[in-house]
């Protein structure tokens, strides 16, 4: 019972982006014994889960959603530890490779996606902002990655999320991952257009898409 | 002597802004990854050709092309040397097509307004900048702007009001023109970082910002809910409505923002009577949309 009442606190500690609140909560837990990974499924994460349904409904902002996710990463940051210890893992769903396209400096959309998807037990790897199509390419097969996510912000530079698919190609690569794109002027329609797998509007839905994709 | 342009706005005048740079200037040839801000010193020539089809067009506002033009971010084309230089520059190449304050240009008045936009960095807790520095960026390009001989500083698509807030501060530091703010409403009516435009409103009220609005943002309708907002929450001030000319969609690889020019100036003409007294057009627009709201306002 005494769990439950933590994991709730917990919960609550992501919700309102308390990064403080979760380190202690965390370091709570250790020193009650309570299995790690437990408490960042059944404590913290559901508060990202929260804030991830607040988001897309135009209820919640960008600095909710950070100030959430950092709350979650500082309890993950304190119980990391002792789950190596049990030989414990987070479930990995799949492994990403995230980045702004070349050419535009954009980053405040692609990070979001980036930290839902680690919050929601994707291992990313984000290439930052102005990748080149080789970067991607060259990171893709670095890590081994099941999903490509392709960020551009400006009309002028959608084009090169094309560039990505079409080197991925050339590389041999592109069947055996899934590539989704975003970004303002993006659209399922030029997903299509280009050979994209899939389109998501905000990180919120990104993270439901790119679950189904690493399921199909 | 002409008007000063808090007077003119201050007699129930509605003056025309003007339409999209980074788009056009693309259109001109700047090559993608490029920002605007490199041709003031390199094409000044180009620079000029924008702001004089757009006044050829009614518009009696220009904003100079210095939209990231704060020192953060030109940094990422390495320009942040020449900060100063380019914003004072783009003053005077805007200032030399509105014409000579002290006569008042022939064809009507231009005023030539200091563009100001994100730094592009976020704010302490989320990011690395503190408000003391973003106010020093701010300050910085300011100071350059009104060297350059602007009539007013515009800020423009603001997300986060603690930046807002340093720009105001920063422009004020160093300047004494009338200073103007509009924010990007994108995100379900209110800013990216959560911002309603009452709060906005309320808040450059209380920093005594006389014309504040909505630029950018989502799909020009928006701005028709907007706008009663910020008039409800700033009875007095002077509104601004710039919004996108339309939501952009990819049509046979070709950029296209979905509103027309007439339908623009239908807009503009119900966000003049909603109370806005400078209307211009954001991101997709040319001076073909600036020339078809002149022709309805002057007309209505």
């Amino acid at each position: 019972m005494a769990n439950e009442r933590l994991f709730e606190e917990m919960t609550k500690a992501v919700i309102a982006g308390l990064p403080d609140k979760a380190r202690e909560l965390a370091n709570e837990a250790l020193h009650a014994g309570i299995d790690p990974l437990a408490a960042i499924e059944q404590g913290f994460k559901p508060g990202m889960d929260v804030v991830g349904e607040g988001f897309a409904r135009g209820e919640l902002f960008i600095p909710d959603l950070m100030m959430s996710s950092k709350a979650m990463q500082e309890a993950i940051a304190v119980l990391e530890p002792e789950m190596m210890k049990r030989k414990q893992h987070l479930q990995t769903l799949g492994k990403v490779v995230i980045g702004t396209v070349q050419g535009d400096i954009h980053e405040i959309g692609k990070t979001l996606v980036a930290t839902m998807l680690a919050a929601n037990g994707f291992e990313v790897h984000d290439l930052g902002v102005d990748v080149s199509p080789q970067q991607f390419v060259n990171a893709v097969r670095e890590v081994n990655a099941d999903v490509v996510g392709l960020s551009a912000l400006l009309t002028t530079t959608m084009l090169n999320q094309e560039a990505v698919i079409l080197t991925l190609k050339e590389a041999g690569l592109r069947d055996q991952l899934k590539v989704i794109i975003g970004g303002v002027p993006a659209s399922p329609e030029w997903a299509k257009e280009i050979g994209a797998d899939a389109y998501a509007e905000n990180a919120t839905e990104a993270v439901e898409v790119v679950k189904g994709l690493v399921q199909a | 002597m002409r008007a000063q342009i808090l007077q003119r706005l201050a007699s129930g005048e509605v003056l025309i802004a003007d339409g999209a740079t980074g788009t056009m200037l693309q259109a001109a040839g700047l090559p993608t990854g490029t920002p605007g801000e490199a041709w003031i010193l390199e094409r000044p020539e180009e620079i000029m050709r924008l702001h004089r089809a757009y006044v050829e067009a009614g518009s009696q506002i220009i904003l100079t092309t210095t939209f990231g033009g704060t020192r953060a971010r030109l940094k990422a084309a390495g320009l942040d040397v020449q900060a100063g230089e380019i914003n004072r520059r783009a003053a005077e190449l805007a200032r030399q097509v509105a014409g000579d304050p002290s006569t008042g240009s022939g064809q009507g008045e231009v005023y030539v307004a200091g563009d100001i936009g994100p730094t592009g960095d976020m704010m302490v807790p989320l990011g690395p900048l503190t408000y003391e520095a973003a106010v020093e960026l701010f300050a910085e390009q300011a100071q350059a702007l009104a060297a350059g001989g602007v009539d007013c500083i515009y800020i423009e698509t603001m997300s986060d009001l603690n930046e807002a807030k340093a720009a105001v501060e920063g422009v004020r530091q160093r300047c004494d023109l009338p200073v103007f703010c509009t924010f990007s409403f994108d995100a379900h009516g209110r800013t990216s970082m959560g911002v309603s435009p009452a709060q906005a409103a309320r808040t450059m009220v209380a920093l005594e910002v006389p014309a504040i609005g909505a630029n950018c943002g989502h799909a020009p309708e928006e701005v028709l809910d907007i706008l009663p907002q910020m008039r409800e929450a700033a009875p007095d001030a002077y509104l601004i409505a710039k919004p996108n000319a339309g939501v952009p969609r990819m049509v046979k690889r070709q950029v296209v923002y979905d509103a027309t020019p007439e339908r623009m100036a239908e807009l503009a003409r119900r966000y003049v009577e909603m109370g806005a007294c400078i209307v211009g057009v954001c991101c997709g627009s040319s001076p073909a949309d600036i020339a078809a709201i002149a022709a309805a306002l002057r007309i209505g």
